[in-house]
């Protein structure tokens, strides 16, 4: 039992490590920062040309967005940083992370809107244009906010997965907060590093994965 | 594009194809574990919790939460690098299949849970009334109705989980992605590691289309 505590709870070794936990912390943020809005916005272009008209367009769309959920993230970006130097592009970990996370999440949140705009009555999108509303109006004004309502605990629910998967950036040795971690252990020769790692993960995303659950069933009765 | 001094396409290929193979058995063998685990130990909680039992649920809640909120990787780390030093030597294929299946355990109790509430308190009482014991009405009547909700949701979740065997890179279990980072650094080349994403989409792409299937035909019922 002491061993375990001093293997994984010892506060003297967290509380040596916390500097450099921290500003691993704050790259983690920054990094959300960038690929979160980064996917919401590309998960929405790619869900409009998942449904557009031309049918060409409509099947690259969905063959692209089934590609990317089927290459596991951490082989594209493994992919971006290491395979693409030999063609030539050299891309910095942050760049590399911010591409590979950007194809990997406008996927999901693509599939997540694309659900919400379907689940839009037809009927409403053609009321709208009836009345005047340009196609881009009808989109912003009647049909995206119905949408986004419809699917919201799936945007956030897959939102606290991107925050998850910023964790992977460590491999390409970004500084965030796994990788800080990782190295004081590294360093220390002890896993407490990694539990005051976990218990901000946990600090930051279990608030959010409580509300997932409530606004689910909400949703559900 | 992909090329340079160190070789051409066909011998780079031809070298390197029977450890990306060792890896793609490796990678079917750890998922397959993952899934029959996972969702078997997901669905035993989610019929635990159903007896509503309070602190056995409290504990339920508390370990599903942190197995959401927690990122695999993390966890990954954790258990191998923290466990050795307290004496417990994991090998790294077991410390991936140990926590994905947590994970994936932790989702699917969710979602068999969701399923479970779904199905009206009516079908309960009816299927009790006639005399039916309590886990007879969770087996006959319950859970199949359940269960069928929870197909397509399940899926994607299970896919998107097992592709983390991917994450068993970085403790050195020789699965697709490991293989192909050891054959590109020797070979000073891309082209293993594009048989290796090549290998996750023969893989997964069938996995994901029928995710999309499953999806849009329960979407069609339901209008």
């Amino acid at each position: 039992m002491d061993a375990l505590i001093h293997q994984f709870f010892n506060l003297d070794i967290m509380a040596r490590a916390l500097p450099l936990v921290l500003a691993g912390l704050r790259q983690t943020v920054l990094l959300c920062l960038i690929v979160i809005p980064l996917g919401l916005v590309g998960g929405l272009i790619f869900a409009l040309a998942s449904l557009s008209s031309s049918r060409t367009v409509r099947w690259g769309m969905v063959a692209a967005i089934d590609f990317f959920r089927a290459v596991p993230p951490l082989v594209l970006l493994i992919f971006v940083y290491s395979g693409l130097p030999f063609a030539g592009i050299r891309l910095s970990p942050l760049a590399a992370v911010a591409l590979a996370f950007f194809l990997n999440t406008s996927s999901y949140y693509g599939e997540i809107y694309r659900a919400g705009i379907e689940s839009v009555g037809r009927g409403q999108w053609d009321a709208a244009r009836s009345t005047g509303l340009s196609a881009l109006n009808t989109l912003g004004y009647v049909v995206l906010p119905q949408a986004i309502r419809n699917v919201l605990p799936d945007l956030v629910s897959n939102t606290v997965e991107v925050v998850k998967l910023t964790s992977i950036a460590s491999v390409v040795a970004l500084p965030e907060l796994l990788y800080s971690a990782d190295m004081a252990r590294s360093i220390t020769f002890n896993a407490s590093p990694i539990v005051l790692a976990a218990a901000i993960y946990l600090v930051m995303l279990w608030p959010v994965v409580r509300l997932i659950s409530r606004m689910e069933r909400r949703i559900a009765s | 594009m992909f090329d340079n001094h160190s070789g051409l396409w066909p011998n780079i290929i031809a070298q390197y194809l029977p450890s990306i193979l060792k890896g793609i058995v490796t990678t079917i063998e750890i998922a397959l574990a993952v899934v029959v685990t996972g969702l078997a130990l997901g669905l035993a909680l989610a019929v635990v919790r159903s007896f509503q039992f309070k602190p056995l649920n409290a504990l339920i809640v508390v370990f599903v939460d942190m197995f959401r909120a927690l990122p695999p990787l993390v966890i990954v780390l954790l258990v191998y690098f923290g466990l050795p030093n307290v004496g417990l030597s994991i090998p790294s294929f077991a410390v991936l299949w140990l926590v994905l299946s947590l994970v994936l355990a932790a989702f699917a109790e969710e979602i068999f849970w969701a399923g479970i509430l779904s199905v009206p308190k009516g079908q309960w009482e009816a299927a009790r009334s006639t005399g039916l014991t309590f886990i007879r009405t969770l087996g006959y009547i319950v859970l199949p109705q359940a269960v069928r909700l929870t197909v397509p949701p399940l899926t994607n979740r299970t896919v998107a989980i097992t592709k983390n065997t991917a994450l068993g890179t970085v403790i050195g279990v020789p699965e697709i992605l490991n293989q192909a980072t050891t054959a590109q650094s020797f070979s000073a080349n891309a082209t293993p590691l594009m048989m290796g994403a090549l290998a996750y989409i023969i893989l997964f792409i069938p996995v994901v289309a029928l995710g999309r299937f499953l999806e849009t035909r329960f979407a069609w019922r339901r209008s």
